[in-house]
Order: C-alpha cells, then sequence, then structure tokens
C-alpha cells in the first residue's frame, strides 16, 4: 500500500512539473519564467530522486 | 525565446549544482577501521531479510572477547543529526577491546536518516573531526529517514502495535517507530530488525545514544526503562563522583510509544537505556547553522536564552565542544557497563581501551579515529 501511494506522489509531482513548465513557456513576464522555474527546481530533484 | 532559454538554462544550472551537492552528501563513504575485538560484520538484514539491499541494510560491529559474559547492544546514528551518538558508537567499534562478553555496535541505525539534512535547516551536508593524521569526514544527517527512501508522510501517524497517534512526521523518526513493523515501513522495518537483533543475540542492555537541545527538558540524563532504573541511578552517582561531569536519570514513561528506552524494554528481555547529551546546534534560539556551531556548541544566541532561564541545561561562552559531549557518551557507558558488570559476574562485559570523558576532552575525539589509509584494507568498512 505503502508504495502505491508512493507511486501515486510521484505522478502527481510529475504532473505539476509539467504544469510549470507549460506555464514557462506561454508566460511572457520574465519574472513570471523564473518564478516557474525556481519552483520547478525542487520537484526535478525529487523526480530525479536526487533530493 | 532567447530570454526564455537564458532563464531555463539558469534553472538547470542550479539544479545541476544542487543535484550534484545532493548526490555527493548521499553517497559519502564514511570508513570504519574495526578494532582488536571485531570478530565479524553482520548487516541487519542478517536479523529481517526484507531489510537486506535497502539503504538501511546497516552494518553490524560484534565484538567478542575472549571469555562468555553478557551482551550489550550500542545504538548509534538512531538521530544522525545528533552525531556524538554515531561518535561514541565508532570509538566503541575502532578501540574497544574485549575481555569478556560481546558489544554489538551500530553506527547507523537509521542509515536513510543520515543521507540527508532537515528541510530548511541550513544544515550542512557533512562536517570533518581533526585527526593527527589529516580529518575524518562525517555525513551531517537528519532526524527523519530520507523522504527519498519513505515518502509521503500520512495525516496521522497511528504508532503499532498501539495505536497512539504521534506526529505524522515521526512516521520517519527510528526513535517513535519501536518496536517495529515486519510488514511497516522502511523506517518500521529497521526497528523490527534491531528489536529482532536484541531477541536473537539475547541482548542485556541496549544503550541509544542521543543529543538533545538545550530547551528539552530531556537533557544530560539516562532514560532507563523500570528495570534498568538501579542500574542508570547507580551509573549516575558513579559518573557525578568520578567522571568529572554530572548526569541525572530519568524514567522512561510508559505513556509515550515508539520510543527505544520504552519499547526495547517492553518487547524484549533487555534493559533499555537511553543517553542525551547537550547539542546547541539543535536549538531553536541557534543562530549560525554551520559546522563550527555543530563542532564548537558555541552560539551566543543560545547563551541569551540561557539567561533569560529558557534553557534546561548550562551553556555560556566555552559551549559544549562535540569532545565534550563524545566523552559523557563514552563514560557513561563504561561505568554502565562496570557497574552491570559487578552486579552480574556472569554476565560481565569487561572491555578496556575506550577513552573515558577526561581523555576525549583532554586528546579529542580524533585522537580515537584509525587511519583507515594505514590501515589492512580488506578490513575496513564503509558506512
Amino acid at each position: 500500500m505503502n508504495a502505491v501511494v508512493t507511486v501515486f506522489y510521484y505522478l502527481l509531482t510529475a504532473y505539476v512539473a509539467v504544469l510549470l513548465a507549460a506555464n514557462f513557456l506561454k508566460n511572457k513576464k520574465w519574472q513570471d519564467e523564473v518564478l516557474y522555474i525556481i519552483v520547478l527546481i525542487p520537484l526535478i530533484l525529487r523526480l530525479l530522486r536526487l533530493k | 525565446m532567447t530570454r526564455k532559454a537564458v532563464i531555463a538554462v539558469f534553472g538547470a544550472a542550479l539544479a545541476f549544482f544542487a543535484g550534484l551537492s545532493f548526490t555527493r552528501s548521499r553517497h559519502l563513504r564514511e570508513p570504519v577501521v574495526p578494532g582488536p575485538s571485531v570478530s565479524r560484520v553482520a548487516r541487519l538484514g542478517d536479523y529481517f531479510r526484507p531489510l537486506e539491499g535497502t539503504v538501511n541494510d546497516a552494518n553490524v560491529y560484534v565484538l567478542e572477547g575472549k571469555e562468555p559474559g553478557g551482551t550489550v547492544l550500542l545504538l548509534g546514528g538512531t538521530h544522525p543529526e545528533e552525531p556524538a551518538g554515531r561518535l561514541a558508537a565508532w570509538i566503541f567499534a575502532e578501540n574497544a577491546e574485549l575481555a569478556k562478553g560481546r558489544i554489538f555496535v551500530i553506527l547507523t541505525a537509521n542509515r536513510s536518516a543520515s543521507t540527508a539534512t532537515r528541510l530548511g535547516g541550513a544544515y550542512p551536508p557533512d562536517f570533518t573531526i581533526p585527526t593527527a593524521w589529516g580529518g575524518r569526514k562525517f555525513r551531517m544527517g537528519d532526524r527523519w529517514s530520507n523522504p527519498l527512501d519513505q515518502w509521503p508522510d500520512p495525516e496521522v501517524y497511528l504508532h503499532y502495535p498501539t495505536r497512539q497517534e504521534l506526529a505524522y512526521v515521526d512516521i520517519r523518526n527510528l526513535n517513535r517507530a519501536f518496536p517495529g513493523r515486519p510488514n511497516g515501513t522502511l523506517t518500521e522495518k529497521t526497528c523490527y530488525a534491531i528489536t529482532e537483533l536484541i531477541r536473537r543475540e539475547k541482548v542485556d542492555i541496549a544503550i541509544d545514544f542521543h543529543e538533545a537541545e538545550l530547551q528539552y527538558p530531556v537533557i544530560s540524563t539516562i532514560v532507563a526503562h523500570q528495570k534498568g532504573a538501579d542500574l542508570a541511578a547507580a551509573a549516575s552517582m558513579f559518573i557525578s563522583s568520578l567522571e568529572g561531569f554530572s548526569i541525572g536519570v530519568e524514567n522512561s514513561p510508559k505513556a509515550l510509544r515508539g520510543l527505544s528506552h520504552r519499547e526495547i524494554g517492553d518487547a524484549t528481555d533487555a534493559i533499555s537505556l537511553l543517553l542525551e547529551a547537550p547539542e546547541p546546534f539543535l536549538d531553536a534560539t541557534r543562530g549560525r547553522t554551520n559546522r563550527e556551531l555543530l563542532l564548537t556548541g558555541k552560539d551566543d544566541f543560545v547563551v541569551r536564552a540561557g539567561k533569560r532561564g529558557l534553557l534546561f541545561e548550562k551553556i555560556d561562552e566555552k559551549g559544549w565542544p562535540i569532545d565534550v559531549r563524545v566523552g559523557r557518551h563514552t563514560s557513561t557507558v563504561l561505568q554502565i557497563l562496570e557497574i552491570w558488570s559487578g552486579d552480574n559476574p556472569e554476565k560481565a562485559v569487561i572491555v578496556s581501551g575506550v577513552p573515558r570523558y577526561t581523555d576525549v576532552v583532554r586528546n579529542g575525539t580524533g585522537a580515537y579515529l584509525k587511519d583507515p589509509k594505514t590501515a589492512d584494507q580488506s578490513k575496513v568498512f564503509f558506512e
């Protein structure tokens, strides 16, 4: 059961990361683009199992 | 588009260097040069197969005397962010000579927790103990298992088997998961393996090394299960009169579950004791959270808290250096073993070669760490 929940959390993390990346590409303001990238970093590190 | 590319490259660079730092910290190899009485190095997985090959399949250093006697377990690294506990266990593994009995030493009881630092805590990833031959680097670690190994945390953590409700994050805290659960989380399985080790090896005394913030009331003390209350009280008296420092005794609360001093005593035949030393690095009022604070225990803000009566232990400008904290642990264990051996000659554990408090304070912890470069490489192990 723990493993199943963990898999769902990783899927959720990936989904949010994709949303952030899509918003980064759509955005026009550089301040928001920087913000999206910074928020994306911990999600990427978790997906790569680095942090 | 060029702007987006620049920002994306900036983010990728940040992620790369952050990832590199985390990876190096997670995989830092800590050498161990087993001492003269180490007859073999087992693994926690030997006592509970499902733990085999996992990050928490810790080394178990088995020290055996020439004569049979009692059996003691020393647990270091239950909370790796309390490094004096790990270092005291290290000194036993690398220096102890046993004439009688057995000592099992685990240096990194929760190895997963040693591979991450506290989120938002700004902890250094590692620290170095100076030695005559250079220095030995150790992982800093955290109180809880690494979320990479056990994640996510539940909304509510119900301790097994009592179903007592504990803080949700403590489902990753080794000292809230005893006696463990064979089909539970990684942390619960690790506790189960340690409990199995204690049962199968017929451990007489299990001693869990810790450190605590000065704002925590359970500090500079031996927390004792009722089976070990007399032993702890005698040790406290002898230490306070002979060793150059004072240590108190606390009874293990029967209503607070999951802790080693309660659950090991309840679930096995062993006497369970937990040792606490002061670590200003953990205090919420601390200043810069760096390696210097970890090793010197000096912090102006914690001193100020003390002047306002907010602490349960004294502190002045001398701080609480790591050597003082390690020496407290080694002397406390030696006194416990001496008293136990005097009262139980058939189950005595006679040990020499381990420095006492005054030795560690005078010579430094590093004087009792062996140089892995000059050791027989086939006998060097890694944590």
